[in-house]
């Protein structure tokens, strides 16, 4: 079974993954803006798929998660355009990021099923517990060939990340600090000197991106310092929220990230 | 004797529902919290601590009145609860003493709280003050709007009220709001929940701490009944502490009949309403797995009831699996019918009491209990909140 996202880490250097909810600013964004972030330099796709209540979300994701349930967006639509979306993309990994409740009525074996049928390589469900997840789905998700990616924070024990990186074989997502996505206070620099260093001194099996408050160019090239790359989701949204044009919004807002 | 209706498993279950249910974020907190809050519970000190709050500062034990005009319209023995005649005005209060002093004794520095109706948000912050402590209270712009005494109150307390502004902006959203700060204050704050709902610990730490409600009835209804168990006992659910409170040590003791009433809004089938046990399916809502009013594709939908407190799309794992596994028996009842029973009980028995608990008087009229009876209704809160509301209602009230 090919890999993508083991090729990916493997063949490049400071990966930079793009997240998007889907289904905003329209509908139908979801495959014109994955073409646009591809083309400008974007290695990994991460496609939100929204939830009425998401609770690691700060606004700006929140607001277009609402905004894209109003425009319709459900999994069965998400699905369809990720059909077309992997034959667009072959090469890219495409992550889907949400929340366990829709995947739940979806249906666990049903959604890993379908996701893995489109061309999905991995998931990021922040509140599926690691205990249910070892116990009941571990074997599901390799049934199917999915990838789990885990969450670390600051507070993450030793014990528990050594855990996380056994249980995983996709990456790590080392949350920059405290707070939802799209934070805007300035983290404490050397706290998070320190957090990544640690990290970076356990020599863990698995890759590692940032996330979480992560805008611009000099956030990602503090992120490339310290590991694989970085995860940019919120100052993205923000960029689409006021275009009349997404897809060459989300390719500018990639190059200005991805210049020399 | 232990039995699963009390005690959750280890990992928060009450038959399918409950767990923990949370981003990586929040697990820390929640770890900390679970394994120690038995702990802290049976410590003596905090024992000590405990009981001197409840009886010198909240007003415990509160009265188990005899309501001799109501058990005449009704033709059946009732007796209230007195839970309105603790000090902030409800039950929420005996959860709130006993969180800040864990919270204490867990390190914490600083206080946040949801609220629907306020008198959450009213009793972390009275707790906040008395300790000294920084609160924090997120609730709902609608619910700011329609229960504006009890934000003066918080904010005469010293609390400062941050305003939910997204969803329906009640009581799912103001909960929302919460957790996200305790994502962002990862290591000083505690999350003092005001029902039990939320990951597993919350939902026992809380049941056990209003748990007291049912010890006191116990000795109570011995006293004035000869025997400790009543026929029934009768409570709202939003998210369904005062019940939990209220049921707890009738748990196990099967020939007490537990009614569960929740908010039916303009009722049942009209598209706005908050009763979760008819509408809802089993789903993830604020860390747990409950029942929840939800669409066919999991997102959770907007409930509805006038009442602020029963405005919520889910209900705690316990009642959850208390419906699921029959052990309790749930009602539904409308604004309509919660607002005559708030001039029922205001013209009977002197006693106004608050919206919440208004529908569980109201089922009264629909639980067959004979002259022998013995009902005993959670008079959860009193009624000084709902006032602007009841106002506004007057046609329906007389």
């Amino acid at each position: 079974m090919n890999n993508r996202i083991k090729d990916a880490f493997a063949s490049k250097q400071n990966l930079l993954n793009m997240y998007y909810t889907a289904g905003f600013p329209s509908l139908h964004d979801t495959l014109p803006l994955a073409k646009a972030l591809v083309a400008a330099g974007a290695d990994i796709l991460e496609i939100g798929m929204p939830f009425s209540d998401p609770l690691a979300d700060g606004p700006v994701i929140q607001r277009s998660s609402s905004a894209a349930l109003a425009n319709g967006m459900n999994l069965p639509v998400l699905f369809g355009q990720l059909q077309e979306l992997r034959a667009a993309v072959p090469e890219t990994p495409v992550l889907l990021m949400g929340y366990l409740n829709p995947v739940l009525q979806f249906g666990m074996e049903a959604f890993l099923k379908k996701a893995a049928e489109v061309g999905v390589d991995g998931l990021i469900l922040p509140d599926l517990p690691l205990d249910e997840y070892e116990e009941m789905y571990h074997p599901m998700f390799q049934k199917y060939g999915l990838k789990a990616v885990f969450l670390i924070t600051p507070q993450t024990s030793e014990e528990r990340i050594r855990r996380l990186d056994a249980l995983s074989d996709a990456f790590l997502y080392l949350v920059s600090g405290p707070g939802t996505t799209g934070g805007t206070t300035l983290p404490d620099v050397d706290a998070q000197r320190e957090y990544f260093q640690r990290i970076t001194a356990m020599n863990l099996k698995n890759p590692r991106l940032i996330g979480f408050g992560i805008a611009d160019k000099s956030g990602f090239d503090n992120a490339c310092e310290h590991a694989d790359g970085a995860i940019i989701g919120s100052a993205l949204i923000r960029a689409l929220q006021d275009t009349d044009d997404a897809p060459a919004t989300a390719a500018n807002f990639v190059q200005g990230i991805k210049q020399a | 004797m232990t039995t699963s209706y009390q005690q959750p498993t280890a990992r928060g279950y009450y038959g399918e529902f409950g767990g923990a249910f949370i981003p990586e974020m929040l697990y820390p907190n929640v770890e900390e919290l679970r394994t120690r809050y038995l702990e802290i519970l049976a410590d003596p000190d905090f024992q000590i601590d405990l009981q001197h709050l409840l009886r010198d500062y909240v007003g415990r034990p509160t009265p188990l009145f005899e309501a001799k005009r109501l058990s005449e319209r009704y033709g059946t023995r009732v007796f209230l609860k007195r839970e309105d005649l603790c000090h902030t005005g409800a039950h929420k209060i005996n959860n709130t003493v006993g969180q800040i002093l864990l919270a204490q004794r867990l390190g914490k520095k600083r206080i946040i709280a949801e609220t629907g109706a306020g008198q959450h948000g009213v009793a972390t912050a009275t707790v906040c003050a008395l300790m000294g402590l920084p609160c924090v209270v997120y609730m709902g712009a609608v619910d700011i709007e329609r229960q504006a005494p009890n934000v003066a109150r918080m904010r005469l307390l010293g609390a400062e009220v941050r305003r939910a502004e997204s969803g329906s902006q009640t009581l799912k959203d103001a909960t929302n709001e919460a957790i996200r700060d305790w994502i962002a204050n990862p290591v000083d704050t505690h999350y003092i929940i005001g029902s039990v709902v939320g990951p597993h610990p919350y939902p026992d730490l809380v049941a056990r701490l209003q748990a007291v409600i049912s010890e006191e009835m116990r000795a109570q209804l011995l006293e004035k009944t000869g025997t400790e168990l009543p026929n029934f006992v009768v409570a709202c659910v939003g998210g369904g502490s005062n019940a939990a409170g209220a049921f707890y040590h009738f748990l196990d003791e099967p020939s007490v009949r537990l009614i569960a009433v929740e908010a039916a809004g303009h009722g049942i089938n009209t598209g706005h309403s908050a009763a979760t046990s008819v509408l809802g399916t089993p789903g993830i809502i604020h860390g747990s797995r409950t029942l929840l009013m939800q669409d066919e594709h999991g997102q959770i939908t907007e409930p509805y009831s006038l009442s602020a407190g029963l405005d919520y799309p889910g209900i705690g794992p316990l009642h959850a699996h208390l419906g699921a596994s029959g052990r309790a028996e749930f009602i539904s009842i409308t604004d309509d019918e919660a607002l005559k029973a708030v001039s029922e009980c205001s013209r009977l028995e002197g006693i106004i009491p608050a919206l919440e608990t208004a529908h569980a008087l109201s089922a009264l009229g629909q639980l067959g209990a004979g002259p022998d009876d013995v009902v005993v209704v959670n008079l959860s809160g009193r009624g000084d909140k709902d006032l602007e509301t009841y106002l506004k209602n007057m046609d329906k009230l007389i």
